[in-house]
């Protein structure tokens, strides 16, 4: 795991290494700080000495200064280090989502997704940042200020030595058993977000049935439990101060009552023992911070592996050696095509299928019987489990990714526009488009008259998720960003289920005006909407059930003929 | 595509005094006596410190000093006094865990209550905030914005405290000692306190930023993350990267600067206190030498008071920031808290009656009759919930200036059904969006059995009113506890039967744990049908008298749909129901049908009227009519 995060680190190493080296010269300098100043006091006061305090003066001056600039610059390139390895984590995670295929997003949530990239990242930061400036500080003070006390004295040492083990297991104990408490917390973190999440996406169900009460409730819930859980491992943690001055308290007596003994006895002074007692505080204070540095690393460990869960996750699809990168024509062919989602149980079967270029084929079939399942092969979203699927008469795993798709253009059932102008979705389907191009793929997707009556027309804007356009204006839009894209194969899947009658037909002429060459492949639920396709396939429960032109399937299609009846019911009424 | 929905002024952020006292207000107003206690453990523990580097000079001059003259050393005093020291320590050391503990607890607590407060609030927001602002950025504030705030109420606050303790302790001590050495110090003093703020400033403008663009990060990825199918539909991976890049970028600058300008903090205030301490050590040596007048002795002491006094400031120096990033979250989280709530003026009730000698009486007891409390000079009159629902002249604009609806009247007795047919955009949606209060209008009147909905208590108005939104949206828990939404005190058998009578019974005794299996991240397993087929469900077990089904047919299979109709027709029988749906044959039957068009109602009337019409309605009905 951190092999790989430490990948990541890029443009951060030169800082990454310059800051633990400027750590190491201000701790150099603040510990050559006291000696100096012993040297001041004993021969520069204590002497009279007024030459020698002023060129030991200077000489302190410069020191402090020194451990100003090495401990400032250390402090900014730590934190340029860790702000760009965040950076490249995040950009890492991002760019590896983009190469995930639908099978790989399917494995992970949406909002897992967005805490990996954003709370994860941010603890893996401050983790780094800690780790390059503080972790290299404190066992560098400990040595130095221990080989200090031990050079002064060493049988008082000892003391330290001794204090040292004790602390250090006590501080680590702490640690260990907070470490599983702060696993829960995040988890249980996980769950407030996700209530968050839950009610602002659906904020008119909570409003309009009135359970306000209930989610606060819900939510109190989730967020009283971290709040027993995170005093839980906290309170463990409280523990750590106290410990660190119990040590340092007790080394003090000790020093004292030895120290005195010793210096009655004559083997020591006075003001080494001073100097002793201002090292057990760099001593102590020295372990505390590994401790923290250690909860630190602990806590983000979780976050790490978390991380790298998305770094390691390996695209299901990937573009094949040599791919084929022209897409020759518009014809789909499945060869005894089989398909199921991760290891569950076959949702298609036994699909053979020949769709010549430029026709119309219309997609018919109850819920969950796989129509869905059956065009997102086309552009392969994702990989036949048996069989193969052809477009343009080769294979589709043949294709470059990018070739395949910008030919085979979808429009997806729960379609999504995303937080900016209506142009700048629009040209989602072909970045360099002219204003003219998006006005007539517009009108073939009857979404040009309303755009045009909007305030702003082409350059209003679309909220996020499309929040501020109605369901039926919402899918034109996406039909026409689909439309721009001049595709060989357009597959609409349910995309005018909120789109009125008359609009949904207007399209289709449009459609069929204006793109012949193109490959249509539409699914709905009105047969209306597919009457007039060259070819009707009618799906059921992931197989082909029938398939042929309406006038064909109303003859020997009875399930077909049920449909189309219960549809018609209101028509025939009317005439009699 | 921008990401950035509100404008920033980039402003020197630092202490603002009002967010800072509003959030102290959190910690010190409901827990009283707890941060009595920890003010006093922090004060015995700090004065045990001080205790501690006031020892040496007693140890040296009482102790030590007269032991080596003596010629027959006895060290009892020596072990007694040591033994007072260490109570005084013990006492320390008890108090810092007291306090450390208390503080664990208080400061959680906080976080819970703010928490709290913020999701409550959230949920009293009107439904326009939910279209403006982002969800990752809302988010954020739960969580980013959240963590400051602990940090800076775990560990910024007993620091502060003790350290201004002993800052004015030791700067007694010191004064006492040498008041002319004592201004040199303060000289520097006001160095470090200038140095402080130029830094603490610096950092706190770039932790206000990072703070912002975490937030905008955040609401990108979220954004991208939901919209990821349609963005590899579309090819369009690297785009995604651009925009990503460009706001990474701002984040990883403004995360370095505000880290930067906070590390370089304590090495800084240190190293300062150090230079303090060598030119204290300096001018006292020369006053020393001099004819200043200063004792070895005095100068020893005053030194060691530099260092204790030193330290202390460079703690509070380094809390700087923590504070101010916890202030800078703090500010959004109040923002949040601040809008503008939905207002309800309402004072009818919705309450549960019995008929009794001819009169409608209040219940209690779990009855089938539903009746207004309406308030009237003093006193209360019942009127029956019936589903009469009236629109008159009702003019609505969601922007002002930009008027949606013209006009709008419309009348729907107990028992109709009204349909809204028309294009999209024409307005159908919003006409069910005011019936609820989700919006409120500009002019006219909507009654509800008479009584202007204005007067009705929104909860009590949207209780009387089903909703099968366009949108579905399910929320984590089990199917039963989803249908169960509709109505929390529903039976398993009610729920059960409500999904029998959406038709959603097969399918969800299909899933692998039926009724009992787990939904997650908003039904992300089931098809566009079958989330729908669950919301009508739960729209069936709340049992209103008047319903709205915006659109909620449309994505189910027709033969689903004709089952779903036929459980639809049974549950429409007695109730109001509104319906919009593209399918004209679904809507044959009602009582009215409402042609709209550009914010208008254009047509009314039953189908055969309309069709007899030959108008606009006639021309849907049989495609005749042509575009533009």
């Amino acid at each position: 795991m951190v092999k790989k995060l430490m990948a990541c680190l890029g443009d951060a190493k030169r800082d990454a290494i310059l800051s633990p080296v400027f750590v190491v010269g201000e701790v150099v300098m603040e510990v050559l700080i006291p000696l100096l100043m012993a040297d001041i006091i004993d021969n520069g006061v204590q002497m009279g000495d007024a030459a020698r305090l002023r060129s030991t003066g200077l000489w302190l001056v410069l020191a402090t200064v020194a451990s100003l600039v090495c401990g400032a610059l250390a402090g900014h390139f730590s934190a340029h280090a860790a702000a760009r390895f965040g950076r490249n984590l995040r950009r890492a995670q991002y760019s590896r989502v983009q190469q995930f295929s639908f099978a790989n997003i399917d494995h992970f949530s949406t909002s897992g997704l967005v805490t990996r990239m954003t709370t994860d990242v941010t603890n893996l930061q401050m983790a780094f940042m800690m780790v390059i400036r503080i972790a290299v500080r404190a066992p560098v003070m400990l040595l130095a200020a221990l080989g200090m006390a031990f050079s002064i004295n060493a049988r008082l040492g000892l003391v330290y030595l001794a204090c040292i083990p004790l602390l250090g297991g006590v501080l680590l104990l702490i640690a260990s058993r907070a470490h599983p408490l702060f696993e829960k917390v995040f988890r249980t973190y996980d769950r407030l977000n996700q209530v968050v999440q839950e009610n602002l996406r659906g904020i008119r169900v909570v409003k309009s049935f009135v359970r306000q009460d209930k989610e606060i409730e819900k939510f109190d819930g989730v967020s009283q439990k971290i709040y027993k859980l995170f005093s839980r491992a906290e309170r463990l943690l409280a523990f750590n101060s106290p410990s660190m001055q119990l040590a340092m308290y007790t080394c003090m007596i000790l020093i004292s009552w030895l120290g005195a003994q010793m210096i009655v006895g004559g083997t020591f002074t006075t003001g080494k023992l001073m100097s002793m007692i201002s090292y057990a505080m760099q001593i102590l204070s020295s372990l505390m911070m590994i401790s923290m540095v250690f909860v630190m690393i602990i806590m983000s460990r979780a976050s790490g592996e978390r991380v790298a869960e998305v770094l390691d996750e390996e695209s299901t699809i990937t573009d094949p050696e040599h791919p084929v990168e022209k897409v020759a024509d518009g014809s789909i062919v499945f060869e005894q095509v089989g398909f199921a989602y991760g290891s569950g149980p076959e949702t298609l079967a036994d699909i053979d299928l020949y769709i010549p270029s430029g026709s119309t084929v219309g997609i018919v079939g109850g819920t969950g019987s796989a129509k869905t399942s059956l065009v997102q092969l086309i552009p392969r979203l994702y990989d036949a489990t048996r069989g193969r699927v052809l477009v343009g008469g080769v294979d589709v795993r043949r294709y470059g990714l990018h070739a395949l798709r910008d030919q085979v253009a979808m429009v997806l059932q729960n379609n999504q526009l995303f937080a900016g102008t209506i142009s700048e979705n629009l040209r989602w389907g072909n970045e360099n488009a002219t204003d003219e191009q998006l006005r007539e793929a517009c009108r073939m997707a009857q979404a040009d008259e309303f755009i045009r009556q909007l305030p702003g027309g082409y350059e209003s804007r679309i909220e996020q998720g499309g929040s501020n356009v109605s369901g039926g204006q919402k899918q034109r839009l996406c039909i026409a960003r689909a439309l721009l894209k001049q595709p060989r194969i357009l597959i609409l899947d349910d995309s005018t289920s909120a789109v009125d009658t008359r609009t949904d037909a207007l399209i289709r002429e449009a459609m069929a005006r204006y793109m012949p060459q193109t490959t249509k492949l539409i699914i709905a639920q009105r047969i209306s909407s597919v009457e007039h396709a060259d070819m009707i396939l009618v799906m059921d429960g992931g197989r082909i059930a029938a398939k042929g032109t309406h006038e064909e399937l109303l003859k020997s299609c009875p399930l077909y003929r049920e449909v189309w009846q219960s549809q018609q019911k209101g028509d025939e009424e009317h005439e009699n | 595509m921008k990401t950035e929905r509100m404008p920033h002024k980039p402003r020197r952020a630092g202490f603002n005094p009002r967010t800072a006292r509003r959030l102290l207000g959190y910690v010190f107003r409901p827990y009283k006596v707890q941060m009595a206690v920890v003010l006093v453990c922090i004060l015995v523990s700090a004065l045990a410190g001080v205790a501690g580097s006031m020892f040496l000079q007693p140890l040296i001059d009482n102790f030590i000093t007269p032991l080596t003259r003596s010629e027959t050393p006895d060290f009892g005093p020596l072990a007694q006094a040591l033994c007072i020291m260490a109570g005084i320590y013990l006492l320390g050391v008890v108090c810092t865990w007291l306090y450390n503990r208390a503080m664990v607890t208080i400061g959680q607590g906080v976080l819970r209550d703010i928490r709290d407060e913020m999701f409550a609030k959230m949920q009293a927001l009107p439904v326009g905030y939910f279209d403006t602002h982002a969800f990752g950025d809302v988010m954020s504030r739960y969580t980013n914005d959240t963590d400051t705030l602990r940090q800076m109420i775990n560990q910024s606050l007993p620091t502060l405290i003790s350290s201004s303790v002993t800052v004015v302790g030791v700067l007694c001590a010191l004064i006492y000692t040498s008041p002319l050495l004592t201004v040199l110090v303060l000289a520097m003093v006001a160095l470090m306190f200038l140095v402080t703020r130029f830094i603490g400033g610096r950092s706190g403008y770039f932790f206000t930023r990072q703070q912002k663009d975490l937030g905008l990060v955040n609401g990108y990825i979220e954004e991208m993350m939901d919209g990821q199918k349609v963005v590899k539909v579309f090819c369009h991976e690297e785009k995604a990267m651009e925009q990503f890049d460009r706001l990474n970028d701002e984040l990883c600058a403004s995360a370095a600067g505000a880290n930067a300008f906070a590390n370089m903090m304590m090495p800084i205030m240190a190293n300062l206190g150090n230079l303090m301490y060598v030119l204290a050590a300096l001018a006292g040596g020369a006053l020393a030498l001099g004819a200043g007048g200063l004792t070895l002795g005095a100068l020893a002491s005053f030194l060691q008071l530099t260092r204790s006094f030193s330290m202390p400031i460079s703690q509070i120096a380094q809390q700087t920031n923590s504070v101010v990033m916890a202030l800078a979250g703090a500010e959004r989280i109040f923002a949040m808290m601040d809008e503008q709530p939905e207002t309800d003026g309402g004072e009818v009730t919705l309450v549960s009656v019995e008929q009794k000698d001819g009169r409608l009486v209040e219940t209690s007891a779990h009855s089938l009759h539903w009746a207004w409390k309406v308030p009237e000079g003093g006193s209360f009159r019942y009127v029956p919930l019936e589903g009469d629902v009236r629109m008159e002249s009702v003019d609505f604009s969601y922007q002002p200036g930009k008027q949606i609806l013209h006009g709008i009247n419309l009348y729907a007795h107990p028992g109709d059904k009204v349909a809204f047919v028309g294009h999209t955009g024409a307005g159908k949606t919003t006409i069910t969006n005011l019936l609820n209060r989700f919006y409120d209008i500009d002019a006219g009147r909507i009654t509800y059995d008479g009584i202007d909905i204005a007067r009705i208590k929104k909860p009590d108005l949207r209780r009387a009113l089903g909703m099968v939104l366009q949108d579905t949206h399910l929320f984590t828990g089990t199917v039963l506890e989803n249908i169960r939404y509709g109505r929390l005190d529903a039976t398993d058998e009610e729920c059960v039967a409500a999904a029998k009578l959406a038709n959603a019974d097969r399918f969800i005794r299909r899933l692998p744990q039926g009724y009992q299996t787990v939904l997650t991240g908003d039904g992300a397993g089931l098809s566009q049908g079958q989330r729908q087929l669950l919301n009508i469900a739960r729209a069936a077990v709340a049992d209103p008298p008047v319903m709205v089904l915006d659109e909620a047919t449309s994505s189910i299979d027709t033969r689903t749909e004709s089952l779903v109709q036929q459980g639809m027709d049974a549950l429409m029988t007695g109730r109001t129901v509104f319906v919009i749906a593209h399918r004209l044959s679904t809507i044959q039957n009602s009582d009215v049908i409402m042609v709209m068009d550009a914010g208008r109602i254009v047509e009314r009337g039953n189908h055969e009227a309309l069709m007899e019409k030959k108008g606009r309605y006639y021309q849907l009905y049989t495609g005749v009519f042509e575009l533009e």
